[in-house]
């Protein structure tokens, strides 16, 4: 029925715990458990929630419980962060066996990793750190990819990220890096147009050219956030990947030009910081679903009539 | 003589970028290391300033998160402070962010600029054990009927099982009552114990709660956790505290979700 929602109709489908509720063409936000009250209130509520892995990573208790309690209702995208795919050291092997126990607990309608990284030796830095592109980057994140995808049985979207350096050792563009990546890994992608457009800010590049030169065809879901201002040493502006606030108009706009490309792909508002009420959340997430269902209707006539 | 992580840098071959700009990532006195750049020949201070400031502020944040009630004790400022030496000194090793902050009350004993505050570290502790327990396994507890059913000349050779989420921590302060006053949001009012408190943290199902364990208590239910029967758990307690109260201590660690399971030779009730 739903034929973008299910990759993986080719294998034989597990006993499912929860129900396989489609993600195609939907908008959704970040769960935040102060939320948990009021979402679980109102029953009219159409979307999906991305919950950051690492926060369920527990034995048990009340994560595990608000996790089931959404994912009975909702779709889920599980988003980890701290996999450190884009880092040269070994993938942590009890991290990633935590990761595919997740995932098989949750059964989420999409899986995300960051091209970043943030553990080197023991030390966990808890940010999503850069890296060079270059071809001996490249194979190994690549490697890092195939193995978190053999390990958990399913395709991972890999999320584009925004940085404030350059590394000068760098011989490739990130879209021709991120690219190759998805060539060769089969990953899928997950385009985070609030860190193209703070990215291409701050490196003094075009947001539009970037969204040319990226392979828009792997796509699996979009990222929309807020974004903070500051200086650089020369006194430009630098912006900062906060999510601290409300999508900026600049970053609506490229969102618009994506979906008139990609068609209504699941998008998510991710709100991390000075979290605001549930009501004005969930407001930017209605203006992601109208942009969605104005495509969708392009995209798939009468499709938007018959969708639930 | 070389830093070891330039050494890692060029032994690398094209991967030693971690190493690189790691070196001075937790180091505000650095200068940003020689891996990065800003983009077309500009500098890279206030931008490689953005990943430092990024590691360090989430980590106190992560800090304040867990510990909340030493955070308002302190005052935002100096727990700020105190927290940002710990993450330079002490960084996470794992990248589950809900297991920092197992070093930061010993750290907090020694802070110099604490020492005024001898109770605050168990503070933390009771603070750390909330979070553990928090996110420990679940599990089923202990029924009053099922222990009810034990033949009274059996109770005293019965083992029992600790729930996953249940600790105890003991006080030469009234740690307790200081957490259980700076732990929600509404005013603290005047805390007017002076004893020593143990505490007692339990989560039968979703709600942690902490309990001020009675005399002889945390004694009790610390040898019944390493596996000591009823009668040698309530001999030591009352050897230790004779007002030791032995049936409201039973009836305490039941209310309170304390254990799963009673085994008596082998067998589980």
């Amino acid at each position: 029925m739903n034929e973008l929602a299910i990759p993986l109709a080719a294998h034989p489908l597990p006993a499912l715990r929860f129900p396989a509720h489609p993600i195609a063409g939907l908008a959704g936000t970040s769960l935040k458990h102060e939320h948990l009250p009021s979402i679980l209130a109102d029953e009219t509520q159409r979307g999906f929630f991305e919950v950051h892995a690492e926060n369920y990573m527990g034995a048990g208790g009340p994560p595990h419980d608000a996790l089931a309690r959404i994912r009975r209702d909702y779709p889920v995208s599980l988003h980890g962060v701290c996999m450190s795919i884009g880092g040269p050291q070994p993938l942590d092997k009890a991290h990633l066996a935590r990761f595919k126990s997740l995932v098989d607990r949750c059964e989420p309608a999409l899986v995300s990793e960051h091209l970043a990284w943030s553990t080197h030796n023991t030390t966990y830095f808890n940010d999503l750190l850069p890296l060079p592109y270059t071809p001996a980057t490249l194979a190994r994140v690549a490697d890092h990819i195939n193995e978190v995808q053999e390990a958990i049985g399913r395709p991972i979207l890999l999320e584009n990220p925004s940085t404030y350096v350059v590394f000068p050792e760098s011989t490739m563009s990130e879209t021709e890096f991120i690219r190759q990546l998805a060539q060769r890994t089969g990953c899928g992608l997950l385009l985070d147009v609030n860190n193209v457009f703070v990215s291409a800010t701050n490196h003094g590049y075009s947001a539009r050219t970037y969204l040319a030169d990226f392979p828009l065809n792997h796509v699996g879901e979009i990222h929309l956030a807020g974004h903070a201002s500051q200086t650089d040493d020369e006194g430009d502006l630098l912006l900062i990947d906060s999510h601290d606030g409300p999508v900026a108009n600049a970053v609506w706009i490229l969102y618009e030009i994506v979906i008139g490309q990609c068609g209504p792909v699941p998008t998510l508002i991710e709100w991390d910081s000075a979290i605001p009420d549930w009501p004005i959340l969930k407001a930017e997430a209605i203006a992601a679903q109208a942009i969605l269902d104005h495509h969708s209707q392009k995209f798939m006539p009468g499709r938007a009539n018959a969708a639930r | 003589m070389q830093p070891v992580d330039q050494k890692i840098h060029h032994l690398g071959n094209h991967l030693g970028y971690a190493a690189g700009f790691t070196s001075a990532l937790l180091d505000p006195e650095q200068p940003s290391p020689a891996v990065v750049s800003g983009p077309n020949g500009k500098a890279a201070a206030k931008r490689y300033n953005v990943y430092r400031n990024n590691v360090t502020v989430s980590l106190i944040n992560a800090l304040v998160a867990t510990f909340p009630a030493t955070q308002r004790i302190t005052g935002v400022d100096f727990f700020r402070a105190m927290a940002r030496f710990h993450v330079r000194a002490t960084p996470p090793t794992s990248p589950l962010l809900f297991e920092y902050g197992h070093d930061f009350p010993d750290f907090i004993e020694r802070y110099e600029y604490a020492q005024a505050m001898p109770w605050l570290a168990d503070v933390a502790r009771i603070e750390r054990a909330w979070l553990d327990s928090y996110h420990a396994a679940d599990a089923e507890p202990l029924t009053p009927q099922a222990l009810a059913s034990i033949l009274p000349e059996q109770l005293a050779n019965i083992v029992l099982t600790p729930h996953p989420a249940t600790r105890v921590l003991r006080s030469r302060f009234p740690a307790v009552s200081i957490f259980a006053a700076n732990r929600s949001e509404g005013p603290v009012g005047s805390i007017t114990e002076t004893e020593p408190e143990d505490a007692l943290v339990t989560r039968p199902r979703l709600e942690v709660t902490v309990r001020h364990l009675p005399s002889g208590g945390a004694t009790f239910l610390l040898r019944l956790i390493v596996g000591e029967t009823l009668g040698a758990a309530a001999t030591a307690a009352f050897a230790n505290y004779p007002q030791f109260d032995l049936s409201a201590s039973i009836a305490g660690m039941i209310e309170a979700g304390a254990f799963t399971a009673a085994n008596h030779g082998g067998r589980s009730t």
